[in-house]
């Protein structure tokens, strides 16, 4: 309901509204989907899960072949201790990772919005970047950097920034364009413009942006950690899966994974719901269909 | 921002019940010309004296120029000849647009769109608080100063345009077929609501228009404009006092204007489809 209905005058008080038997089954399949959204993947989970243990259970698979589900949760207890600072680890990385991100692509598409000049000579280099395997810059980087950290940092850089830098772009240059022309008239400046006018049109695409670059952060890390294969203090979930591949402790390579998963699921989250708690007001994406 | 708080200046009669001549100018367009870069003529030597008071429709087919001639005066384009000459400075300076589309910024509240141009002047929220509500409430839209636009209906967005564009109290204000997409029911509404605000705040306006009973009901002098290439055609007075109810509407005086616009703009068209 809009508001211009709902100042309106109120209609009557209606005793009992009947409710016709489209309607009803309308609501009935509403209801149905609401549940079934939740327990449809709980369910397949759950089957998942039982299949696998039973399989492991009745075909006696030897948990250096593949541990069963109620190992692997065993394990991830047991073993937490030393996964935890690995797990921090790598959760650091991929959050300051996502946040030079958002600095390095949402500044440089700020800058490529202020000049034309600007982004076309320096565009083409972002997409170089961008389709470059990183994995094949790898040792390059190795040999250039020194610092663990700053290496792996800069490799989860370089996988997440480009997202959030062509969305935003793309965003910024979005803004309506009898708004920018309002802005001219009432004689806007160039930050003007921005602060009031691109930067909140801009706002879902970078969001959308940051959603991608969430997941690969977390990705470039794991990459990362790979390509550097660095132990001590510094290592990260990925170095203790290679860790445990070199002794066959199987069930621990798969609770490595699990935190990785779980990971990469609360940042999705956590960014899904940061777009909600910024959109949901006015944007058509998070704005609830009315009827 | 001067007539804040006193929107209609005791010096200045309604306009109307005054002799054009005795009207201060505000705006002359001199021999403009507007050739884009494919060399369209977009507009053709366009004179036009806007007078302090004067609600004037540009009147015409698409592609007359009449959107054009708005751009000109509005300063988002230069004229490829002639010139575009403003006599009374505070009117440029306070100048109130409204576009065929409501043009609100979706992520800001109603009270927020309306403070825009004052924003961008530097005035904070706290101090024009006071004309933000006041401007809302003559439009007809206290009480939602929280809103945001997409739970307006789009006679009520088109209602915080005009908010916006009057925010400012501007002299003059140019509108570029504002309720063009608007039922007519709505359409009628905001055409008397239109000729208070206009009435209470003083203002000029530029009013473009294809509707000939639009222009008829709501302006004083209706420039009939052509197409290919756009030029101005004739002018025609509407010489009915304000203020207009809706019983104009159904007056022989109003019937006998609509038919002269009719058949000037029709000739118009009929001259420009032989220049074609």
């Amino acid at each position: 309901m809009t508001l211009a209905e709902r100042a309106g005058p109120a209609p009557a008080a209606t005793p009992a509204a009947v409710i016709d038997a489209e309607e009803a089954a309308r609501l009935r399949a509403e209801r149905r989907e609401r549940i079934g959204r939740w327990l449809l993947p709980a369910a397949v989970f759950v089957a998942l899960i039982g299949s696998w243990q039973a399989y492991v259970t009745l075909a006696g698979v030897p948990h250096y072949v593949l541990p069963g589900p109620v190992l692997v949760a065993e394990t991830l207890v047991r073993d937490f201790g030393t996964l935890a600072p690995s797990w921090w680890a790598t959760l650091r990385v991929s959050l300051l990772a996502l946040l030079l991100a958002v600095i390095g692509g949402g500044g440089l598409a700020i800058l490529f919005a202020q000049s034309r000049w600007i982004e076309m000579s320096l565009f083409p280099y972002a997409v170089v970047l961008q389709v470059t395997p990183i994995i094949a810059i790898a040792p390059l980087i190795f040999i250039y950097i020194d610092s663990h950290t700053a290496r792996v940092l800069f490799i989860a850089w370089i996988v997440a920034f480009f997202p959030i830098l062509s969305n935003t772009a793309l965003g910024l240059k979005s803004s309506d364009h009898n708004l920018r022309d309002l802005m001219s008239i009432y004689r806007a400046g160039r930050w003007q413009r921005l602060r009031h006018l691109e930067l909140p049109a801009a706002l879902p695409y970078f969001l959308g942006g940051l959603r991608i670059a969430g997941g690969l952060s977390l990705i470039g890390a794991v990459v990362a950690e790979f390509a550097m294969g660095s132990g001590g203090k510094a290592a990260g979930l990925a170095f203790r899966i290679l860790e445990a591949s070199y002794r066959l402790n199987v069930p621990r390579m798969f609770a490595a994974l699990i935190l990785i998963v779980l990971t990469g699921i609360a940042i999705y989250l956590a960014i899904s719901a940061l777009s909600w708690l910024l959109l949901h007001r006015w944007h058509e994406s998070a704005v609830r269909r009315e009827r | 921002m001067t007539a804040a708080s006193s929107p209609v200046p005791a010096a200045f009669p309604a306009a109307g019940t005054v002799r054009a001549g005795a009207r201060p100018t505000l705006l002359l367009l001199e021999n403009v010309d507007k050739v884009f870069g494919r060399g369209v003529v977009a507009l053709r030597d366009m004179s036009l004296e806007i007078r302090r008071g004067d609600f004037i429709s540009l009147l015409g087919p698409s592609g007359c120029g009449k959107s054009t001639a708005l751009r000109l005066i509005a300063g988002l384009i230069q004229p490829s000849r002639g010139r575009v000459r403003w006599e009374d400075p505070e009117a440029a300076a306070t100048l109130g647009v409204v576009f065929q589309e409501p043009t609100l910024m979706p992520w800001a509240t109603v009270a927020a769109n309306v403070w825009l141009p004052l924003r961008l002047r530097g005035r904070s929220r706290r101090t024009v608080q006071p004309l933000i509500a006041e401007t809302l409430e003559m439009v007809g839209l206290a009480g939602f100063e929280r809103a945001y636009p997409r739970e307006l209906s789009g006679g009520m967005k088109m209602r915080v345009s005009i908010a916006r564009a009057l925010v400012t109290r501007p002299r003059l204000i140019l509108m570029d077929e504002p309720f063009a997409a608007l039922d007519e029911i709505t359409r009628f509404k905001l055409n008397n609501d239109l000729l208070a605000m206009r009435a209470k705040f003083d203002c000029t306006v530029i009013f473009v228009t294809h509707s000939v009973f639009e222009s008829v009901f709501l302006s004083d002098r209706i420039v009939i404009m052509a197409a290919r290439p756009g030029r101005v055609i004739r002018e025609l007075a509407v010489d009915e006092p304000y203020p207009r109810s809706d019983s104009f509407r159904t007056s022989a005086g109003y019937v006998a204007h609509c038919r002269a616009a009719s058949e000037a703009l029709a000739a118009a068209m009929e001259g420009a489809a032989h220049a074609g």
